[in-house]
């Protein structure tokens, strides 16, 4: 059993703290994404469950062990670099190799672990070849393939695809999938993009400035963001986000341009300034989407830009000063300009606290139903 | 005269110049002194330049035992200084690259040695080695770990050693600031990668630190192999070849048979013959340095 348990993590750069205080359980066998942007501290978290970098407060077990205190090689643990960081003087079985010959592996079992894992990741033609000779898919391999040879408690992933180029992302996405469904065994991967967070985690781990922002699986963090950070950074293109003044009266979001979203939601007050949220999936024009009867809106607005992407389109429309994006699935082509009915599914909407941020209540329906 | 105006004639006119300097400074000179091996060219009879005589000077010379001598001295003075440089250079560089204040101000005064000309350390080490009035014999006596004076520079092995002492206190430096330039251009992530990978500090430094760095220790060897090879000066001041010889390198040798003994055809090829010894220690290195390059050509 390899749980990882982070309990009150903090790390301090004398005086300027850049991890504040993180609690977090990871399970046996489980894939847990830490993302968020740049300078969030995911890759510091990361690097002190590793061993890389001192922790200045809390503590972090591994299986049932404190580790505060051990060194990266006694924390059993195998990590898959940004850069690769392969040994450029060792060819790849050398690499491969290097953990378990450390380890004071006998030759034969070193070869039979090395050749196993080179036929997990397709590494048979290259083992004899430097780092310096193989491809940046190719490379990334090898430092996956050095990781699982050594057959780990827990695998850390620190941005390990962000050197490729957009299609052997995509692939190697897949492959990480794959290898972790086939080597079971805890994951802890840092990304700072949302694709790869929502395709490869079983949960994710969303951070800004040093401080988790939600926890969820990749479902509860797409439907249910707990803030207006989250909402923004996951999904794409991103959730359109529209200051509004919440009416009592008739329980509708008032925008700026004087366009009512009902919301019948509970726990709110009259006036309160809001932040109404919805995916450009929830809008769309009229004859595109089947939104339910009794719960959408429709109004009229002059498309100002069209992204057409094959499947569907992309449409960018002004709404109370900003300008929003819908999706339009079974595209037809639609010139900027053009005035076009939309719709928008009140079922979608997300409410949020202008003030803090914070996520109000469910989903608009829902919270209709449950105010009932 | 119509070549000289036609274009092709263009490159030549413009390397004119650096033709002239290399005629005047490198390809005459050796020509001259390659020529006068061949003769028995005494500075004192400068007919004598115009007389061949084949190969006498290099058959004489093989014959010559003092010249062995020196010849094998110098292999021993470069081995033993070069290897010795190395791990006090390298030792010296893995401590500074461990501070993190001050770093700068005392890679500046490592280089101080550096900055001394090898005649003045020569003296310097002269006074201090001096078995009558010598520092180092004074602290000992006053110390009470001697009874007689040690002669330093006077007895063969110790003023062997002395003049070895001398050399790796002023050239050290010269390692320790190439490799340290080798130690702060390491790439951060292999060490933590061969960290996770379960290296305790000295397999990291064993199995990653020193394969990255033998670029630069080739570096180090190849320049320093050619200076070591030509060490004149700190030997002329500290022994001058003394006593009886017993300290002799090459060039001290070469030195005292062209200009004292005035035999400089003699000299000339005891200097052809040396230049091999030189070559073979570059090429040695300077091939190791090129596997060692093509080795890290994968360092990103």
């Amino acid at each position: 059993m390899a749980q990882v348990k982070l309990r009150k993590i903090s790390k301090r750069y004398g005086n300027l703290e850049t991890v504040h205080g993180i609690d977090l359980d990871i399970a046996h066998n489980e894939f847990v994404v830490l993302v968020g942007p740049s300078g969030c501290g995911k890759s510091t978290t990361l690097r002190m469950i590793a061993g890389l970098e001192e922790i200045s407060g809390g503590e972090i077990v591994i299986g049932d062990r404190v580790v505060n205190a051990l060194p990266p090689r006694e924390r059993n643990i195998s990590m898959v670099f940004q850069n690769y960081a392969l040994y450029p003087h060792m060819t790849v079985r050398e690499n491969l190799g290097f953990g378990l010959k450390i380890a004071g592996e006998a030759p034969s079992e070193i070869e039979r672990r090395v050749a196993e894992a080179s036929a997990i990741l397709g590494l048979d033609p290259f083992l004899d070849r430097l780092p310096a000779q193989l491809s940046g898919g190719q490379r990334q391999r090898v430092a996956m393939g050095r990781a699982i040879v050594r057959n780990p408690d827990v695998f850390l992933f620190d941005e390990p695809l962000s050197n490729l180029d957009a299609k052997l992302r995509g692939q190697m996405r897949v492959e990480i999938k794959k290898l972790h469904q086939r080597v079971k065994t805890t994951v802890v991967y840092v990304t700072h993009d949302q694709i790869e967070a929502m395709t490869l985690a079983d949960r994710i781990v969303i951070m800004r400035d040093g401080r988790i922002e939600q926890v969820g699986t990749p479902q509860e963090v797409f439907e249910a963001p707990d803030n207006l950070f989250v909402a923004g950074f996951i999904g794409s293109p991103p959730m359109n986000q529209i200051d509004a003044t919440y009416r009592a009266s008739d329980g509708a979001a008032v925008l700026q341009d004087g366009l009512a979203i009902p919301l019948h939601r509970s726990g709110l007050v009259d006036g309160q300034p809001i932040v109404v949220g919805f995916r450009p999936d929830a809008l769309a024009p009229k004859g595109h989407a089947l939104f339910a009867d009794n719960r959408r809106l429709s109004f009229d607005r002059t498309v100002t830009l069209a992204e057409p992407l094959g499947t569907e389109t992309i449409l960018f429309l002004p709404l109370s000063g900003k300008e929003i994006q819908a999706r339009m699935l079974n595209p037809r082509v639609v010139a900027p300009g053009e005035t076009l009915a939309f719709e928008l599914d009140l079922g979608s909407v997300h409410v949020f606290d202008k003030a803090s941020g914070k996520r109000i209540g469910g989903r608009s329906w829902q919270g209709l139903h449950a105010s009932n | 005269m119509s070549f000289l105006r036609s274009p092709r004639a263009v490159p030549y006119l413009l390397l004119m110049p650096a033709i002239v300097v290399i005629l005047a400074v490198i390809a005459v000179p050796l020509a001259v002194s390659l020529w006068s091996s061949f003769t028995p060219y005494q500075l004192t009879r400068p007919v004598t330049l115009f007389t061949f005589v084949g190969l006498r000077n290099y058959s004489r010379l093989l014959e010559n035992t003092d010249f062995w001598w020196a010849f094998g001295r110098t292999i021993l003075f470069i081995t033993v200084t070069l290897n010795l440089e190395l791990v006090l250079g390298l030792g010296l560089a893995l401590l500074v690259n461990q501070i993190t204040m001050g770093q700068r101000a005392l890679r500046t005064i490592m280089m101080f040695p550096m900055m001394f000309s090898p005649i003045l350390v020569g003296f310097q080490f002269k006074y201090i080695l001096n078995d009558a009035v010598g520092l180092l014999n004074n602290a000992l006596f006053d110390l009470g770990l001697i009874t007689q004076p040690i002669p330093w520079l006077v007895e063969g092995t110790l003023a062997n050693l002395s003049i070895m002492a001398a050399e790796i206190w002023m050239s050290t430096s010269v390692f320790a600031i190439l490799l340290l330039s080798g130690l702060l251009a390491l790439p951060k992530e292999p060490i933590e990668a061969a960290k996770v990978d379960g290296c305790n500090a000295v397999q990291t430094f064993r199995h990653i630190t020193l394969p990255f760095l033998m670029p630069f220790i080739f570096i180090a060897m190849t320049i320093r192999s050619l200076d070591v090879a030509r060490a004149y000066d700190m030997v002329r001041i500290m022994t001058n070849g003394g006593p009886a010889g017993r300290t002799e390198l090459l060039w001290t040798l070469m030195a005292r048979v062209g200009y004292q003994n005035s035999q400089m055809g003699m000299a000339n090829a005891m200097g052809y013959v040396s230049i091999l010894l030189s070559l073979v220690f570059t090429l040695y290195f300077y091939r190791k340095l090129v596997a060692a390059r093509r080795y890290m050509g994968g360092v990103e």
